[in-house]
């Protein structure tokens, strides 16, 4: 293998180093642990949906349903717990029944959606569009238009997921790097990761060399809902709440950070890696604007769009070299 | 008298292929002209050089005896030159009346006539004495009546010159007599018409005067009534076969593949196919294009849904999803490189490995991929810059020969290619010539399918011919001529000696076992 310098490949990350130094030199205080590990913890939730997401549009779909499914599953999953806990008692086998219930959720709801779109034939969209409103819609009914709270014994028990780890480094950050890790040695190292492109780059031609195009694509959509679900887990100890406004627009950051990342939004070509640094942009922009007052932090979702267009811009200034 | 559109001494190279040498090709107005020949002759290209949808690279386009030298597609249609395609140009969610009235819609101020177009629709419908509603939108429409539109859409135009390729491929029989109803109405009204046909009755029936084509050059012209259905089919084929395929087998080994009683649902269906396969084999598969060839192979690969009875070696097997035909170890060559065999914006060594994956380990042993790549590169001689360029990036005839290296590295018994040579420079179908008896040789049972009659003749120990989805027949040996083959494949009856004739069977023509 050859290896090039690829500016367009590597564009992202020179992004985010930018982003990185010019946080630093506004305010010392960017680099403060504190921060850092604030900033990783919140990408953590995003980002473990960005991976997931990457593998489905690669394979040339999409899921808009994620925010609602996360809103959805967190709420169950409090539920859950809070009607488990007078019977298992407040401690570590109630939560860990929780988090199954939350992960199992994700499986179901994911697998729902990729069956809606392999077996039924819909496309993505339409199904995810419908979805979403479903998962939020169930969620807001279950909270009964308030908010879902865990019960103040087990959120006790439950913090330290969230706000403990390794030092300033929060299990949220370690879980996340994990499964970015993994999810890149799955789309560059295995079969799986090569049928989700070969079928994003041409599902016939992928039919033709014997791939089971409606089984992988299901799989991403499954991949993608345990993640939505793990996502969860990491998630309800924050605030130990759910409600109807949950995370809400979770999908579209999710989305932009996929393509930011340079994974074409017509399949094909997945980049982990890619997707991980625009979380990493996009969380950064919000965090940099928030300690430095040069940009009002309300004009954090235009400066976001303005690369996500640039982002889109440069992958498309790659084609003539591609052909 | 001048006719109203010829070309004169017209050639046409694609790249460094001349595939039209020198036609001369008069219409006069108010006589049908019949052009014939086999598939690639160069119908299709003489059809777009009149049309204006090509240039011709050499000669003259004649219209009114006068050149005319940029006869675009617009300014041939305003000359009143109207092309009816083999593939429809209809918009499905618009109605039959939108669709004649397209680009030429009829308005009152500034909005759309609907009432003036539906009536003109109407009539012209009537006129071709079918039943289509003209409010019926065209994706309800079944395939002939499409035709029929497209037809009428046609006619709305002021023709002066009227070119079908293959009008009546799609018709049933009732609507093939109003088609040339139509024909003998326009001729009488002085328009000027050309036609491809492969249904031989057809040209007799209507042509006035015939050219044949082969390989790119006339070889016969005849008036009405100087020509029979056999002169034609003499007439297209005839042709030496150059020395460019391989020695074919001594003999067979066992039975490899039994298909009993196929039955292939779809718009070009296949009804009742039995084909055997022994090991050794090249089994060549001829008929026109649409005759069901592509949609017999693709259900044997598990790519259609298909009912019949499937045997490798003698044992049954379920053959639903390509995957299930990869393990009963049949292989399939599309015949639709570019669309369906490779992903063309990937490095060749992806495409290579991609239907072997399962043997390259959980997690894909990129050392064994390369080599993998190097061995096939060299085995099948690949002309590439580098292994990581994308396959778009390689010639046609490299690409065929990395689907062949692809489909190679599942180990198949039994490789159904289809088309083998299309788009292929002649010395590389040798090449490719030479890898299929080689794979032959070395105990495979190997179907080629071709509308290049004389490739399925020089590769095949055996050739079996399809009609309208049908097997028609069967020859082997010394049977195979164009003459018999042409013959079944256009069911032109009394053909080839009995052996030729419904044959599915092994005759007695057919080599015995080594």
């Amino acid at each position: 293998m050859t290896r090039r310098i690829d500016f367009h490949l590597l564009g992202p990350l020179v992004a985010l180093v930018g982003l990185f130094i010019l946080g630093a030199l506004l305010n010392p205080a960017f680099l403060a642990p504190a921060n850092l590990s604030n900033v990783l913890a919140r990408s953590a939730f995003i980002g473990l949906i960005a991976v997931g997401m990457t593998f489905v549009i690669t394979q040339g779909g999409l899921d808009l349903s994620v925010g609602s499914m996360a809103a959805f599953l967190a709420g169950a999953m409090i539920m859950v717990m809070n009607w488990l806990a007078p019977i298992t008692g407040e401690n570590w086998s109630t939560i860990l029944i929780g988090m199954a219930a939350a992960l199992l959720g994700g499986v179901l709801a994911g697998w729902v959606n990729g069956a809606l779109v392999t077996k039924a034939r819909i496309e993505a969209f339409i199904v995810t569009l419908g979805t979403m409103g479903i998962f939020r819609s169930l969620v807001t009914w279950l909270a009964d238009g308030g908010t879902l709270s865990l019960d103040s014994g087990l959120r006790g028990l439950y913090r330290p997921v969230y706000f403990s780890g390794i030092g300033w480094i929060t299990w949220p950050i370690i879980i996340f790097a994990v499964v970015a890790i993994l999810g890149e040695w799955l789309m560059r190292h295995t079969r799986f990761g090569r049928h989700v492109e070969a079928i994003g780059s041409n599902d016939r031609v992928a039919r033709y060399s014997a791939v089971d195009v409606e089984r992988v694509r299901l799989q991403t959509y499954v991949l993608l809902g345990a993640l939505v679900g793990l996502a969860t887990i990491l998630y309800v100890p924050r605030l130990g709440s759910a409600s109807g406004s949950t995370g809400v627009l979770w999908e579209l950051e999710a989305i932009a950070a996929v393509i930011i990342g340079g994974t074409a939004l017509k399949g094909g070509r997945g980049r982990v890696w890619g997707t991980v640094v625009g979380v990493l942009i996009l969380s950064l922009i919000d965090n940099i604007l928030n300690l430095a007052d040069l940009v009002s932090p309300y004009l954090n979702g235009a400066i976001q769009g303005i690369i996500i267009v640039l982002a889109v811009v440069l992958q498309r200034e790659k084609r003539p070299a591609d052909a | 008298m001048t006719p109203v559109l010829a070309l004169s001494g017209v050639t046409r190279r694609f790249g460094d292929i001349e595939v039209l040498h020198g036609v001369d090709l008069p219409l006069q107005a108010g006589e049908v002209h019949a052009l014939i020949g086999e598939n690639g002759a160069g119908k299709s290209t003489i059809m777009k050089i009149l049309g204006g949808f090509l240039q011709p690279t050499t000669g003259q386009v004649l219209l009114d005896g006068k050149p005319a030298t940029h006869l675009s597609g617009p300014a041939a249609e305003a000359a009143g030159i109207v092309v009816i395609h083999q593939e429809f140009n209809l918009v499905p969610d618009l109605s039959v009346a939108a669709n004649i009235f397209l680009g030429r819609e009829i308005t009152r101020g500034p909005r759309l006539d609907h009432r003036a177009m539906a009536e003109a629709a109407a009539a012209l419908l009537a006129r071709l004495d079918t039943p289509i509603r003209p409010t019926a939108l065209i994706r309800d429409l079944s395939v002939p009546d499409r035709q029929m539109v497209e037809i009428a859409k046609a006619l709305s135009r002021q023709a002066r010159v009227f070119i079908m390729d293959e009008p009546s491929a799609a018709l049933t029989h009732r609507e093939v007599e109003s088609l040339y109803a139509q024909v003998d109405r326009l001729r009488a009204e002085g328009v000027a018409l050309l036609f491809c046909s492969h249904r031989l009755d057809e040209v007799a029936r209507l042509a006035d005067r015939i050219t044949v084509l082969r390989d790119g050059s006339v070889v016969a012209r005849a008036v009405r009534g100087d020509m029979t259905e056999d002169g034609m089919a003499t007439a297209m084929v005839g042709r030496e076969l150059a020395d460019i395929f391989p020695a074919k087998a001594a003999g067979f080994g066992d039975e490899l593949l039994r298909v009993e009683h196929l039955n292939v649902p779809g718009t070009v269906p296949v009804h009742d196919a039995t084909v055997t396969l022994r090991h050794g084999e090249v089994l060549g598969i001829a008929g026109l294009v649409g005759s069901g060839r592509t949609e017999l192979a693709e259900a044997i690969a598990g790519l259609r849904r298909s009912e019949g009875r499937i045997s490798v070696r003698r044992a049954p097997v379920q053959i639903r999803t390509p995957a299930d035909a990869a393990q009963a170890g049949i292989a399939y060559l599309t015949e639709d490189r570019k669309e369906a065999g490779l992903l063309l914006d990937k490095p060749l060594t992806q495409n290579l490995t991609l239907s072997a994956l399962g043997s390259f380990g959980f997690r894909i042993d990129g050392a064994r991929e390369a080599a993998a790549m190097a061995d096939a590169t060299r085995e099948f001689d690949i002309r590439a810059a580098s292994p990581d360029m994308p396959a778009g990036a390689l010639s046609g005839g490299n690409q065929q020969k990395l689907l062949l290296a692809k489909t190679m590295l599942t180990e198949p018994r039994i490789v159904i290619i289809d088309e083998p040579t299309r788009g292929i420079d002649v010395g590389t179908k040798q090449q490719i010539y030479r890898f299929v008896r080689a794979l032959a040789a070395g105990g495979r049972g190997v179907v080629v399918i071709s509308s290049e009659l004389p490739e399925v003749m020089g590769l095949a120990d055996r050739v079996l011919v399809m009609r309208q989805g049908r097997i028609a027949g069967e020859v082997a040996g010394p049977q195979i001529t164009e003459e018999n083959i042409v013959r079944l494949a256009m069911g032109v009856a009394g053909a080839a000696g009995g052996a030729a004739q419904g044959d599915t069977q092994q005759g007695d023509t057919q080599k015995e076992p080594a």
